[in-house]
């Protein structure tokens, strides 16, 4: 019986003689390793951005769209007619009728050029209520927040997003001046801090005023959406079929409108994100199997030209088995080196992923990373199993008295 | 002790049987010196495959110091071969990549022996076969005859009972071919049995038992006194 560290001295003195051979090998082995690691770190990466972009909302919190969204299937409408607005109105009955809501953000988006003294932007304004920024988490940089007045009522109020901020006024006094945006004039109050992002949306780019004036502003009686919170405690699935109940009221007796509450677009987003992960993953493995080829042949020339080698050992003494054992340590040996490189290279690029994109947050799940070296290692001891067992099989005589 | 009794051996070439050993019967004690002679493909050798274990009988037994070795398993019969047998190649066989004293080292290594002794071991083989200073040589920086007396000590380092030489000297020149031959002759007279597989009459000669070998069979096998050429059977007679 060899001893082990015998046997991994001489399939390392193999190897390094054999620097091409053993090079490939090791250059295949760490890119599928590599590419596992930073193909899961993409994908873990982008379900992270999302599910952060996604986070400011809480669970106690629903969003009402116009128009009913058909997932079941069943006839499309017959009519023919667009769905009806959700309306200012409706939003007050609500607040009025339902006290499970805790707070409500009815939402009017537009665009308009807005200006202050001789610079202006053509940027998003939203219509909204002093509730939105309780909503949505936002913090204030400077001043304070809209008056809580009745949402039918227009107000001469608004908040600016730090990004206009910078554009508009330089280092000059923000809060307490006037901006105006087409022929509504308006007094920031407050600066909204960071992006204060959400949806995709950048509100740091944005001017919020109230929803009775972006109406008026936009001319438009619909909303966009209503934002509302629920009381805490409040069954979300009660409070669901309340609001449904009292828009069919308000809306004669049809349902027209969707209500999503985010976890449940969390949760969609969730999966079809870690999909996505899986089968990257997936698609990385397929590369771990060529390589595992690329060693089964490689490690198959290397038997049939080894073979004087092999029938020496085994005229010197050496069993079948320690044969097979040489072969499967040198292979495991490459995997092993080869998946070490490969999860270095892999962190090296994840690491330099985040610093080039520090928002997107780069990250290899653990079950990625054991999950690619246990790969690399069964598919290193799998694919040189059957060359092992063919050198293994070799009759020393015919392997020394082979004509060369 | 070696016996053969009945064995046969027969390789296929196409649809072509080739009995390569046709009921060999041969009983060698410890010790004797034999050279085994006979034409090109008259199965010599594979009689010393045989011997050496590397090969196993289609039919008959093979007795090696009491053991029947032809129904053993590989790992036993490996483990016998390490024990009892030392093989000289006439291509040498040494490994490229290791030095003289890594591949002497080699079939200590194959048998589990510790490095410390191993080396010791390796240097009192090398010492006794002048090759002491060549120990950190590799096989290509050393002339034949001297691969070929590391093929020696390689082969004689486990002390094994029986040392089988294939035309250890077809490679070499008559001034190195005569020392290789002078250390056979040597293990020989401290007791190991030696088995020298030749064409070269004058080398068969030496020896004091003859092997003829003629399609597979023992065509001739006699005892010799002394160092008579003209004892043997004249080539293809």
């Amino acid at each position: 019986m060899l001893r082990s560290t015998d046997m991994i001295r001489f399939s390392w003195q193999v190897l390094v003689r054999h620097r091409f051979r053993s090079g490939m090998i090791l250059l295949a082995m760490a890119l599928g390793v590599a590419s596992i690691i930073v193909l899961t770190a993409l994908g873990e990466g982008a379900r992270r951005y999302v599910l952060g972009e996604f986070s400011f909302l809480g669970d106690d919190v629903l969003i009402m769209l116009p128009g009913k969204k058909e997932t079941t299937g069943g006839l499309p409408p017959l009519t023919g007619i667009a769905a009806r607005d959700i309306t200012l109105e409706d939003a007050q009955q609500l607040k009025h009728r339902f006290s499970g809501i805790e707070s409500i953000a009815p939402i009017v988006l537009g665009s308009a050029e807005v200006s202050f003294q001789q610079r202006s932007r053509n940027i998003t304004v939203l219509g909204s209520t002093s509730d939105l920024v309780t909503i949505r988490q936002l913090t204030l940089a400077r001043g304070r927040n809209l008056e809580t007045i009745d949402m039918g009522r227009a107000s001469d109020e608004c908040l600016l997003g730090q990004t206009l901020v910078e554009e508009l006024f330089g280092s000059e006094p923000v809060v307490g001046s006037w901006v105006r945006a087409r022929d509504y004039r308006c007094r920031v109050v407050g600066v909204i801090e960071g992006r204060g992002d959400a949806f995709g949306m950048d509100l740091s780019d944005t001017l919020v005023i109230s929803v009775a004036s972006a109406q008026r502003l936009f001319d438009t009686p619909g909303l966009f959406r209503i934002i509302m919170e629920i009381r805490p405690g409040f069954d979300m699935d009660e409070a669901k079929a309340r609001i449904l109940l009292i828009m069919k009221e308000l809306h004669l007796g049809e349902e027209d409108v969707t209500l999503i509450s985010p976890d449940a677009l969390l949760s969609t987003f969730d999966n079809v994100l870690t999909a996505m992960t899986l089968g990257v993953a997936a698609i990385a493995a397929i590369s771990m199997v060529v390589a595992g080829v690329l060693i089964m042949n490689i490690m198959l020339i290397s038997v049939s030209q080894r073979t004087a080698e092999i029938g020496l050992l085994k005229a010197l003494g050496a069993s079948a088995r320690d044969i097979q054992q040489l072969f499967l340590i040198e292979s495991l040996i490459m995997s092993f080196a080869g998946a070490t490189l490969g999860v270095m290279a892999g962190f090296g690029l994840v690491l330099t992923g985040r610093v080039l994109f520090p928002e997107v947050p780069f990250y290899t799940p653990l079950w990625a990373l054991l999950g690619a070296l246990t790969i690399a290692m069964i598919a290193g001891v799998g694919f040189a199993w059957g060359p092992a067992k063919q050198a293994s099989r070799l009759l020393p005589v015919a392997a020394l008295y082979q004509r060369r | 002790m070696i016996k053969l009794s009945d064995v046969c051996k027969t390789f296929y070439l196409g649809d072509q049987a080739v009995h390569a050993l046709d009921h060999i019967n041969l009983q060698v004690e410890q010790g004797e010196y034999l050279s085994v002679m006979g034409p090109s493909g008259s199965g010599k050798s594979t009689l010393l495959n045989m011997i050496g274990l590397l090969d196993r009988p289609d039919s008959g037994s093979y007795w090696l110091s009491g053991t029947e070795t032809a129904q053993l398993p590989e790992v036993q019969r490996a483990e016998l071969r390490s024990q009892h047998i030392g093989f000289v190649f006439q291509a040498y066989h040494l490994v490229p990549r290791l030095n003289a004293r890594e591949n002497i080292e080699l079939p200590m290594m194959l048998a589990g022996v510790k490095p410390a002794e191993r080396r010791k071991l390796a240097q009192t083989v090398m010492e006794r076969l002048a090759i002491g200073h060549r120990a950190e040589h590799l096989p290509r920086q050393m002339s034949g005859g001297e691969r070929q007396r590391v093929a020696i000590a390689r082969a004689i380092v486990r002390k094994p009972t029986i040392l089988l030489a294939d035309e250890p000297t077809g490679n070499l020149d008559s001034h190195a071919g005569e020392e290789v031959m002078r250390v056979l002759e040597q293990l020989n007279d401290e007791g190991i049995t030696l088995f020298v597989v030749t064409h070269d009459m004058k080398l068969g000669a030496r020896a004091k038992r003859h092997l003829r070998m003629v399609d597979g069979q023992i065509d001739a096998d006699r005892v010799v006194e002394g160092n008579a050429i003209d004892s043997l059977e004249p080539a293809g007679a």
